[in-house]
């Protein structure tokens, strides 16, 4: 500023340095703290006089003690001995189960819905159109009864049905042949995994191996070697088996095989069906979102289908796609709250059963809460690091 | 699963052209424009007619419509083959209204209309001034006095006794009239200069949105006694719905935040340089533009709660899918409960489609301005 531009004319000011707008922003500032201090006292003093009134005791000492729950379906090892603490660990496992599975099978179903959609034959788009409307417009936690309904009608585990030799479906659950997987099995899929991230890395240098020069550089034999021959060679190496474990019925019930109670099922496939509904939607809206002339543009090239498919329409329809994809997956998870309707113990269920029975409402709650946040905060988190990664750089 | 190459939008091979009879042009462009896309139609006609087929079997052919009061043989004589629709005449009292004094349920009946006339208002454009406010209050004013009674000679119903679609009704629309001026209190201290208010709004905001609606329904019923001083006890219906009021405005702040984002600096500068206070200012020129902007979402949002409502069953309240499950514990009846479930989705299904129609109407239409 030079001196010599007109000064603006000097402010009325009350106390000193306050201008009068940043005094009434003080005072409003001052006076809803000033409230919420006092509502969040006053609920708390009554709390506490409730409390002691109870003979309750606050802290998280209860999760030492004993649960002596049952905890029917879990994914890692629990008996009624164990912990509070722990029972929560399996209700958080029990959770993350059928919502990681969940995403991945929605995001599965719901991308193929949502492609249906757009489909020139007449018959399929209306079939995928019909799908989505009417499993958005239906209560989650009714679909959710509904399917636990069908599950208990099935037949007995004598009588049950066989759609394809070693899957049982039955009012037991649904039983798949398994192969077992201990620490060698570990080992061989570590391996593999290693390998992606080396394939990874070579990917990247090959591509920069392009940029300079032009020359395209194949990655599939490095994807072969690290991806098959590498994880052979190992379990060849260490003698791993990999035989298929085949459920049999003995008795009454099965044996052997990988099951799915019907609790876990039943949430499975209403979380799957009803997410996949909303994630359609939001591919086709990320489809159309891409400009007619960019697909023109690739036909102009010349380029082949699916190479222009890969490379130029699904980077742009990602850009669409991630933001709303990523709250799709965030309620999906907060859905699988819905557990405790069908009584599959997840952590919400684990903690009301703990609430009712040690009376800690406030910690299991805090725990809950605690837990929902956590896992909110990673899948956005990774989505965001996601979506940063493929936004669109502009020059 | 046909490729992507059938978006609409990709552009096609030459055109064909218009010659022959329209109907099997339109079945030849629409079916079976290539060999791929004719096999799988005729494979999709199959699995179509096999379904159609069985579910008419079953729902109409073999089904049971009527039977007489409480006598539910003839539908065990065909149970497995045929539906019990029976179940839906010898219920529904019960399903829609609950345990509402059986002579006086055409008040939650007449609820219930006054709730959908209120809605078909609220959806016409010519209405959509100030005056609106005081039909919705004049309105719920109107349903609290059926439901309760005690005045004007209606006899007073406790509200433990109401049941069925008028809460579920109840549970969505009070906490859509009660979260919006708090969403939009919500949503003017998020996007506020001053740091307290902010961090406060975030605060709250994202705590709501981060958790499951059943934990904030389980606070609502276990915690929430804790909270108030001893002897002072609140009925169960409304602290849910002080649950459900409070989860509603953090998901209406974000919508309505969004609508505050797309009004132009401009309208902001210009209220300024009016001279206009800071709720003045948002109250005659920002807030009218930013919820027009948003009403779709907002029509969306409502669904939503419409369907969320439904998680009242898990602290025990007799919304309308709490009563149709506690309909089927009925030894006579148990078997039938899909049945009910259909009846009940049907009703949600009616209800959410026609708002979500709404919805996409008034997208198309601002689309076109």
């Amino acid at each position: 500023m030079t001196s010599d531009a007109p000064r603006p004319p000097p402010r009325r000011r009350f106390f000193g340095a306050f201008g009068r707008r940043e005094l009434k922003g003080l005072f409003w500032q001052v006076l809803v703290v000033g409230i919420a201090v006092a509502v969040v006292a006053f609920l708390w003093s009554n709390t506490v006089t409730n409390l002691s009134a109870r003979r309750i005791t606050t802290g998280f000492a209860f999760l030492g003690r004993e649960a002596g729950m049952p905890i029917a379906d879990s994914l890692l090892a629990y008996s009624p001995k164990d912990t509070y603490l722990w029972a929560f660990v399996v209700g958080i496992a029990n959770t993350l189960r059928v919502a990681v599975i969940g995403i991945v099978l929605a995001t599965i179903l719901g991308t193929l819905i949502g492609i249906s959609r757009l489909s020139a034959n007449w018959l399929l788009s209306r079939l995928a159109a019909v799908y989505v409307e009417t499993l958005r417009d239906i209560p989650l936690l009714l679909q959710l009864l509904f399917w636990y309904v069908l599950m208990q009608a099935l037949p007995a585990a004598r009588t049950a049905w066989r759609p394809v030799e070693g899957v049982f479906l039955s009012n037991r659950g649904l039983i798949l042949p398994a192969v077992p997987v201990g620490p060698p099995q570990l080992s061989v899929l570590g391996t593999a995994a290693l390998g992606c991230v080396v394939l990874y890395v070579i990917r990247r240098w090959l591509v920069t191996q392009q940029m300079r020069d032009g020359r395209p550089r194949p990655a599939w034999p490095f994807a072969m070697a690290l991806l098959i021959a590498l994880p052979a060679v190992v379990s060849v190496l260490l003698g791993v088996s990999w035989t298929i474990e085949w459920p049999e019925l003995r008795g009454f019930n099965f044996v052997g095989g990988l099951t799915l109670a019907p609790e876990y099922f039943a949430l499975l496939i209403a979380l799957v069906t009803y997410t996949s509904a909303f994630i359609a939607e939001i591919v086709r809206s990320g489809i159309q979102s891409v400009p007619r002339g960019q697909w023109d543009a690739a036909n102009a090239l010349g380029l082949r289908r699916s190479f222009m498919l890969r490379q130029i329409i699904l980077p742009q329809a990602l850009r669409v796609i991630v933001p709303p994809m990523t709250s799709q997956y965030l309620n999906l998870t907060k859905n699988s709250s819905l557990a405790v309707a069908i009584g599959y113990q997840d952590v919400v269920s684990i903690a009301n059963t703990t609430l009712n029975q040690t009376g800690q409402a406030i910690e299991a709650i805090a725990l809950i809460m605690a837990v929902f946040l956590t896992i909110s905060l990673g899948i956005s988190f990774f989505m965001n690091w996601y979506n940063a990664r493929i936004a669109l750089v502009e020059r | 699963m046909t490729a992507i190459t059938d978006v609409p939008d990709a552009p096609r091979a030459a055109r064909r052209p218009q010659i022959g009879n329209p109907v099997l042009r339109w079945l030849r462009t629409n079916l079976f424009s290539s060999i791929p896309n004719g096999i799988l139609t005729v494979v999709l006609l199959a699995v179509l007619g096999k379904g159609v087929i069985s579910f008419v079997q079953w729902g109409i052919a073999n089904a049971v419509w009527l039977t007489p009061a409480n006598d539910s043989s003839a539908c065990r004589a065909v149970r497995g083959l045929g539906a019990c629709w029976a179940i839906v005449p010898e219920k529904y009292r019960f399903i829609l209204f609950g345990t509402y004094p059986f002579d006086e349920q055409w008040r939650p009946a007449l609820s219930v209309l006054l709730f959908i006339a209120l809605f078909y208002l609220s959806t016409r454009r010519a209405l959509w001034r100030r005056e609106l406010v005081f039909l919705w209050i004049g309105a719920l004013a109107l349903i609290s006095v059926l439901m309760w009674g005690g005045v004007l000679g209606l006899s007073f119903v406790s509200q433990d006794r109401w049941g069925g679609l008028p809460v579920t009704l109840i549970l969505a629309t009070f906490g859509l009239a009660f979260g919006f001026p708090l969403g939009i209190l919500v949503a003017l201290g998020r996007r506020s200069k001053l740091p307290a208010i902010r961090s406060l709004s975030v605060l709250y905001v994202e705590l709501i949105r981060g958790v499951p609606l059943v934990s904030l329904l389980f606070m609502a019923s276990v915690m929430f006694p804790l909270f108030m001083p001893s002897g002072f006890n609140i009925d169960k219906l409304l602290r849910a719905q002080i649950a459900i009021i409070l989860f509603a405005g953090a998901y209406l702040a974000e919508v309505i935040r969004g609508g505050l984002q797309a009004v132009p600096r401009g309208q902001y500068e210009a209220a300024d340089a009016l001279g206009l206070s800071y709720w003045r200012k948002n109250r005659l020129i920002i807030l009218p533009q930013a919820i027009r902007h948003v009403i779709p979402p907002l029509v969306n949002t409502f669904i939503a709660f419409f369907k969320d409502t439904s998680l009242v069953l898990i602290i025990g309240i007799f919304d309308l899918l709490t009563t149709a499950k506690t309909a089927i514990i009925d030894p006579a009846w148990q078997q039938f409960s899909v049945e009910v479930y259909i009846f009940v989705a049907a009703i949600y299904f009616v209800f959410c489609f026609a708002m979500s129609r709404y919805s996409r109407s008034l997208e198309v239409h601002s689309g076109a301005r």
